[in-house]
């Protein structure tokens, strides 16, 4: 059940938009689908949607083969980045559109549509115009659309990409309580690290159309399977071979074996959180992240030698694995449990 | 740039004159001249029996040329906007060819097809009567006022994209019913004025019309021929009266318009 893709590879010209990719999304969750912009993770979600054909692959939706499937038979939900309003009629009529095509009787309607409205917080407004309303209002009206034909899965693309900051994360709660309620299998696309992290319960990372890796949060920061997956999902600095988280850096005054010499070039008070910026013999720049308390302990100051170690690093043998499945096994040298990074199905 | 307001009264002046010169003042005048005996001469020859079947003619044009103008223009624009391919450029260019081509040119064009020894004149050999007759005169009408609708359609479909038919199409919708209840709606100003444009164009085409008419007073005689006809005889207020009517069904036009268009601002 959920939803499943295999082997899914589609091609605009010469660019490789997926590239065998492979996905499984267990009934019930709320899987984001992170990755920079051009990694194939919109082209993806469009695939599974029916608004996209692929070029080979297999898509399965609750058990169904949907793959030849037109997208107004695959019952999904599916909400845009920049909402995809019906602008010519009102909040209450997008609402009804999927229930009118449906042949709901008038009452049923009425009564399901005010039903919806009430669930995304804009039941005064159902007779206005979508240019009457707010973005973040645009975007409610378009996931109570979506889900007033009670679709078996919800796909998002980006839904709040196009509003601004405040907005974005009252809807990301907002849209992570709403799937608690419902449970229905939802996927949402988006390139902001922070926000999968908050609203997933499962994360697939994508690049140049491959699935990097995929498993939950803690999974991707704690065990990532490449580099990619490593500096996507956090900061991180290079030392040689091996990565560092800035919060894994201790800086000391004093030289310890295996240490390296630093200079303090800039320190930047960002509130609670000090970035503190280095560069070390070889001319690497660095950055380590302390709280207020280590700095004031340390009271250093620009210019200042100091010596870093880091607490714990990764490294990886070689660039992301050939088949895009995020299998290869990071060791790490402060002898971190290796316990399997969960690969995309 | 034109914040400067004697710059900004100049430019003003300069548009209003040159419009006033070369559009208003002819039209002024032919209503001046229309009445300046009366309303009784260009009544007469309005309600002459050659006047009236010329109106007549004239509006059975546009009940043919402009539905299927707009049926063809809404078609052709989904199939530039929504289908790429390679043929795209041609059919643009040969949408523009009446625009770029004159309606005399059109003209005979048509009478060389359907004239004797043409490709079709083995219509007009079989009874089917296409010059100097309706037949040719709707097919001149369609063509010269062929791609208002598409010129005016392509921008807005360009414009509106693709996702709301997109989310029509998940929510359930097939391709009829999200090109009746959401492609269609979308786009319905732009085709409405490349409608009125049409409308405008087939009620005042003379050239090609002229050619393939033959002209006959009382059988294909459209007003704008009718106009000309009366004033090759000297016949003025006759001419200024068919004007004046030509006019007014262009104004009718643009004012409807603009009636619908404020409803639905309001």
């Amino acid at each position: 059940m959920g939803i499943s893709v295999e082997g899914a590879c589609k091609r605009f010209g010469d660019f490789q938009a997926l590239d065998d990719v492979s996905i499984d999304v267990p009934d019930g969750s709320l899987t984001a689908l992170l990755g920079p912009s051009g990694s194939g993770k919109s082209t993806l979600l469009r695939a599974i949607a029916g608004l996209e054909d692929l070029d080979s692959g297999q898509v399965t939706i609750n058990g169904e083969d949907a793959t030849g499937k037109p997208a107004q038979k695959r019952g999904v939900g599916f909400v845009f980045q920049h909402y995809a309003a019906f602008k010519h009629m009102t909040v209450y009529d997008n609402v009804a559109f999927g229930l009118k095509i449906r042949k709901w009787k008038k009452q049923e309607t009425s009564r399901r549509v005010h039903e919806l409205l009430q669930l995304v917080q804009l039941d005064g407004l159902a007779g206005r115009f979508p240019s009457q309303l707010s973005g973040g209002q645009r975007q409610r009206m378009a996931l109570a659309r979506a889900l007033a034909v009670e679709p078996q899965v919800l796909l998002l693309d980006e839904p709040f990409g196009a509003l601004d900051a405040k907005v974005r994360k009252d809807l990301r709660s907002w849209l992570r309580r709403l799937h608690d309620e419902m449970h229905v299998t939802t996927i949402f696309v988006t390139h902001d690290q922070e926000e999968a992290m908050d609203v997933a319960g499962q994360l697939v990372v994508m690049n140049e159309g491959r699935v990097e890796q995929s498993g939950s949060a803690a999974d991707l920061y704690d065990q990532p399977a490449n580099e990619f997956v490593m500096s996507f999902v956090g900061e991180v600095n290079r030392l040689g071979d091996h990565f560092v988280r800035p919060h894994d850096m201790t800086v000391s005054l004093d030289r310890d074996a295996g240490d390296e010499e630093a200079m303090v070039q800039r320190i930047v008070a960002l509130g609670f959180e000090i970035r503190i910026e280095f560069v070390l013999g070889d001319g690497t720049e660095v950055w380590a992240q302390l709280t207020r308390s280590e700095l004031q302990k340390l009271e250093l100051r620009e210019g200042q030698i100091v010596y870093l170690r880091p607490s714990q690093t990764k490294s990886f043998s070689g660039d992301s694995p050939p088949d895009g499945r995020g299998a290869s096994t990071p060791h790490d040298p402060q002898g971190d449990d290796d316990a399997g990074v969960p690969a995309a199905a | 740039m034109g914040a400067n307001p004697a710059s900004r009264w100049g430019l003003r002046v300069l548009g209003l004159g040159y419009l006033t010169m070369l559009l208003l003042i002819p039209l002024v005048m032919i209503f001046y001249k229309t009445f300046e005996d009366g309303i009784g001469p260009p009544l007469d020859a309005i309600t002459s029996p050659d006047g009236l079947h010329a109106l007549k003619l004239t509006l059975l044009m546009v009940v043919i040329a402009v539905p299927l103008n707009t049926i063809f223009g809404i078609g052709c624009a989904l199939l530039l906007v929504r289908h790429k391919s390679k043929a795209n450029p041609v059919i643009d260019a040969i949408i523009n060819l009446p625009f770029a081509v004159s309606p005399v040119v059109i003209g005979l064009s048509l009478f060389l097809l359907y004239g004797t020894g043409g490709w079709f004149a083995f219509l007009g050999e079989n009874g089917i009567k296409i010059l100097f007759s309706v037949p040719g005169m709707v097919l001149a009408s369609i063509f010269v006022s062929l791609p208002f609708v598409v010129r005016e359609t392509v921008p807005v479909l360009q414009e509106i994209g693709t996702d709301q038919e997109m989310a029509a199409s998940t929510l359930g919708a097939n391709g009829w019913q999200t090109f009746w209840k959401v492609t269609l709606p979308s786009i319905r100003w732009g085709v409405a004025y490349g409608v009125v444009l049409t409308t405008a164009r087939v009620l005042g085409e003379f050239g090609a019309v002229t050619i393939v008419s033959g002209s006959i007073s009382g059988q294909t005689q459209t007003l704008p021929l009718f106009v000309e006809k009366q004033y090759q005889n000297f016949s003025l207020p006759g001419a200024y009266g068919a004007s004046l009517v030509l006019a007014l069904l262009a104004l009718i036009t643009l004012f409807a318009m603009n009636l619908l268009k404020r409803k639905e601002d309001a």
